[in-house]
């Protein structure tokens, strides 16, 4: 069609409506004088636009309601003539010499309305005659018009139950012949129209078909309406009947809308009890029509009819609609051998989301969609489409969702089936949401055969699957994924020791297989799920002697170590340390020296030959000296050995200031308050004066190298030590001695040519404190008389 | 008044997967005015950038598990009247020692000093000022304190007065305590 083409439709549109208007205008003059024959004759006039072939199906349209507008009028004219006393059915008669076939059969539907309406003859004759005559239009779109027209004007007068219309001779049955035989006529002129022209405008006219469609689906909307449609008359004739129309048209467009219109024009109620024969129909229409939206809709119709309420689950059961729904889909699939797999899956994800509304309990059904979206899936190579994958992800989800507990989703028995079809990338997305599924519903996993199941459909995110190799995944996302997995750890427990063992050992098993990446990750979370495993066993005192039992402190530890022990292969020795440090602590609560001692040889030796970082070699040694400070499991070889090394260390720190206050650390481990047996005083003493001669090594350091002392904070610190350890009580400690070095660190101050605040405020508050213990009274208050500030 | 929450020893993902519910649920943005935090979240993104979207004022020290090791090792500030200490607290031996941490708080020259490190919760007041831990606010396991329940601390200043709440999660169900401190108002502070 030419660019002119639209403005042509418009100006001849234009044209119709002058003319219409032009005629309506002498009719209204008719009906004013009551002049019938005029308002016959220009009412014929003013419809012989209808007559037109040259507008689209949208133009028609506005010419059509215009024209019907006017016959209301005429209409109530007829009505006030046959009241006047006119003979109806010689109004019948006389319309029917219009010129035109088309006018006239307008003409005679009008005044058969009110024919109808003076129930001069029944309604179903009436209704019969004028169905039929309108065969006389087999133009599809006049005829279309034409038929809805007669359909509009019936609509009120139809013979249903309980309406004036109703009689002896007419029944209900009669309104829906009518109704079904206007549908199917309607349907074949729709039909039709894709006959019509040339075949490169195929589009052009299906469009135009798609704007008419809703004139052939009312007529399923006024069956659905009529009051005596019920169950058994939509069962044995309604359905049927339509079913015909729908299955031999042939054509996709109507098939199509028109299975569409029936699921959601009629009751769901319907649906269910005339499953089989809707289903049946679905094998039996063209290939090229999209089934599986259809098949969609229905589930999803049904899927919420069945949430609307627990009573109409039980008829779901009765009429096995799951084995039903879920054979026709399968007979679809297997009909439809090019279907894509986007295709197949969806419909599986719309009989799922049917199958957990209507049988949310029988875990069976939900497995065997499953099962049958595996059977579908399989042969073919991981998928790649991103809409496929995400119908699978949909799939997967929806269990989640609905059951808010993983432990159901794992005796899916096809459900990692189902997962392993996804691409790796999709694999570990499905992943994460799994496990953000049972952080959100705070569920445990308690058994070891579940979280073994578990590991199996996560194991995206455990290890590199084969085909992976170097992922390029970012580095924040990666953090994060592996985050999710050690938060899950905290996830999987059982109160049963021996179980929690068990659980213990799978998840090491599958984190073993982690890579040095992974690693510094989910190892942390399993030694503490086996800490706090070891204090449980620890209140339990009952080891039952003679049985091999494996839930024992003892058995935990060597797995402890070993595991840690994997930490070299990353290298993350500042983390390994820690966590023997932690192990030590737990081995010395459960008194088992050996084990304790090992664990600490481990930290030594991972500080002596992997710990190269000043700093942190700070924080280490500090770990280890605040750690071995409340072991009281060793013996005194022990201890020696492993507070000799501590020392040592702590004086090679590479900054004076670090060695200093690590010294200082070190004193507290010759005096442990709560043990009587670990009360050095000398050694303490001795530790404080390595500590001072360090300081002063400082001092003269920043001397040479700044030109100006260093801060005295140093000596403050550690006249802070001497001070707490006087007031424990060690002899050692003379009041001389702390008077000695607050004499020491006045004379510096005043010397200093830099003044350092800070040091100024802790050395005032300081003597502050001594001046408070003084004016305590009592022993302290003695204690601290010679000390003078 | 003032609204300041201390909490720490939180060790997300190490030892626990998340804070309680019920105290998420009390946590709300826009309601407090400070937040103090004394280490070993671990995670930055999920912990930090929380803790930072309920008061964009956070301050926290480094824990010895902490993923950013740039932390300060011990930070001070000023709140109304009161200056505040923080301190991770490993770095103090012997671990939860009062007079050790005293001797801290002196150091730092703070009226209220704020560590943790222990997992159990302490309010404790001294010559020099008060000693808060806010143990581990998700209860994480501890090698040093054996049923840790989660809690943390609230701490509300107003003018020369400090009321301490310590919400604790018992049993499933929030505990709150309050202890009050007031500071004398000479000079502590040398300027």
């Amino acid at each position: 069609m030419t660019s002119g083409g639209i403005e042509d439709e418009e100006k001849w549109l234009a044209e119709g409506i002058a003319g219409l208007q032009h005629n309506a205008f002498y009719m209204h003059r008719a009906l004013d004088s009551n002049n019938l024959k005029d308002a016959l004759k220009y009412s014929a006039q003013m419809l012989s636009e209808l007559r037109t072939s040259r507008l689209s199906p949208h133009k028609y349209y506005d010419l059509y309601m215009r024209a019907f507008d006017e016959l209301r009028k005429l209409e109530m004219f007829f009505k006030e003539e046959a009241r006047r006393g006119c003979s109806i059915i010689d109004l019948y008669e006389l319309v029917q010499h219009a010129g035109n076939i088309l006018p006239r059969l307008y003409l005679l539907c009008t005044v058969g309305s009110v024919y109808i309406k003076s129930k001069e003859a029944p309604a179903k004759d009436v209704l019969k005659d004028l169905v039929e005559m309108c065969r006389g239009i087999q133009h599809p779109l006049r005829g279309l018009f034409l038929r809805s027209y007669l359909s509009q004007v019936s609509r009120d007068k139809l013979p249903d139950i309980g309406s004036e219309y109703e009689g002896d001779a007419d029944t209900v049955m009669d309104a829906v012949e009518f109704v079904l035989q206007n549908f199917t006529e309607m349907n074949k002129l729709w039909v039709r129209m894709q006959q019509q022209g040339p075949a490169r405008e195929k589009e052009k006219r299906e469009k135009e078909r798609s704007e008419l469609r809703d004139l052939v689906g009312k007529n399923l909307h006024v069956l659905s309406q009529i009051e005596g449609v019920d169950l058994d008359m939509y069962k044995d004739t309604v359905l049927p009947r339509v079913l015909e129309q729908v299955v031999n048209c042939k054509d996709e467009l109507a098939q199509y809308y028109l299975m569409d219109c029936i699921i959601q024009v009629f009751p769901d109620e319907y649906h269910l009890q005339t499953l089989e024969t809707l289903l049946g129909a679905c094998p039996q229409l063209q290939p090229t029509v999209d089934i599986k939206t259809v098949l969609s809709q229905l589930m999803e119709r049904l899927s919420n009819y069945a949430a609307s309420s627990a009573e109409v689950l039980p008829e779901f059961l009765q009429v096995e609609a799951f084995t039903k729904l879920s054979n026709a889909i399968g007979k679809v699939i297997e009909a439809q051998v090019d279907m894509p797999v986007v295709g197949a899956v969806t419909l599986y994800v719309s009989l799922l989301t049917f199958t957990l509304r209507v049988h949310p309990d029988r875990l069976d059904y939900v497995d065997q969609v499953l099962g049958a979206c595996v059977k579908k899936l399989s042969g073919k190579a991981r998928i790649e489409d991103a809409k496929a994958t995400k119908q699978i992800v949909a799939l997967l989800s929806a269990p989640l969702e609905k059951y808010n507990d993983i432990v159901t989703a794992l005796n899916l028995s096809n459900y990692p089936l189902v997962m392993d079809h996804l691409d790796n990338a999709t694999n570990k997305v499905m992943a994460v949401v799994i496990i953000q599924s049972i952080m959100k519903n705070n569920t445990y996993i308690s058994t070891d055969d579940k979280v073994e199941a578990l590991f199996q459909l996560i194991k995206g995110l455990i290890k590199d699957l084969d085909g992976s190799l170097v992922e390029e995944l970012d580095e924040e996302d990666f953090k994060e994924e592996q985050n999710s997995v050690a938060r899950l750890i905290h996830m999987l427990h059982n109160d049963d020791p021996e179980e929690m063992l068990k659980i213990i050992c799978t998840v090491r098993k599958h984190i073993l297989t982690g890579g040095p990446k992974r690693l510094p990750f989910t190892v942390p979370p399993l030694i503490f799920s086996a800490l706090k495993l070891i204090r449980q066993l620890q209140g339990q005192d009952g080891d039952v002697v003679g049985e091999d039992v494996p839930a024992t402190p003892k058995k935990i530890f060597q797995l402890l170590n070993q595991t840690i022990e994997a930490l070299s292969s990353v290298p993350s020795p500042e983390l390994a340390l820690r966590l023997y440090l932690q192990c030590a602590e737990a081995a010395n609560d459960c008194d088992l020296e050996p084990v304790a001692y090992e664990f600490f040889t481990q930290a030594f030796i991972l500080y002596e030959e992997e710990i190269a970082d000043s700093k942190a070699q700070v924080t280490a040694i500090h770990l280890i000296i605040g750690t071995l400070q409340r072991m009281n499991v060793f013996g005194v070889e022990n201890r020696d050995t492993l507070t000799h090394k501590a020392t040592g260390y702590s004086a090679k720190l590479l900054k004076k200031p670090d060695q200093c206050k690590a010294v200082y650390a070190c004193s507290h481990l010759f005096w442990v308050d709560d043990q009587d047996g670990v009360k050095d005083g000398e050694r303490v003493l001795l530790c404080l004066k390595r500590a001072l001669r360090i300081a002063n090594a400082a001092q003269q350091m920043a001397n040479v190298t700044r030109g100006s002392s260093g801060p005295v904070t140093l000596f403050v610190e550690i006249l802070n030590k001497y001070l707490y350890f006087f007031e424990k009580g060690n002899p050692q400690i003379t009041s001389a001695a702390i008077q000695g070095l607050i004499e020491l660190i006045t004379n510096e101050m005043q010397s200093d040519t830099t003044t350092d605040p800070f040091a100024d405020a802790f050395f005032a508050s300081s003597l502050r404190y001594i001046q408070f213990q003084k004016q305590k009274g009592g022993g302290m208050g003695e204690k601290y008389e010679s000390i003078k500030v | 008044m003032v609204l300041v929450l201390a909490l720490g020893d939180l060790h997300i993902p190490h030892r626990a997967p998340d804070l309680p519910a019920k105290f998420k649920s009390m946590l709300v943005p826009g309601k407090i005015q400070h937040i103090i935090c004394t280490g070993n979240l671990c995670i930055k993104q999920e912990v930090h950038d929380y803790l930072k979207s309920l008061c964009p004022d956070m301050h926290v020290t480094r824990g010895e598990y902490d993923e950013d090791a740039r932390y300060p090792e011990t930070k001070t500030l000023t709140i109304g009247q009161f200056k505040l200490g923080l301190c991770h607290g490993h770095q103090v031996i012997p671990w939860g020692d009062l007079d050790s941490l005293a001797m801290l708080q002196r150091q730092l020259d703070v009226d209220i000093l704020v560590t943790g490190h222990t997992h159990q919760f302490k309010a404790y007041k001294h010559e020099g000022g008060v000693v808060i831990n806010p143990g581990s606010a998700t209860g994480a396991y501890s090698s040093i304190t054996y049923d840790v329940n989660p809690s943390f601390v609230l701490m509300d200043i107003d003018a020369l007065r400090v009321v301490v709440y310590v919400y604790e999660l018992i049993d499933g169900e929030v505990k709150v305590d309050k202890i009050d401190f007031k500071k004398t108002a000479t000079a502590h502070s040398a300027h």
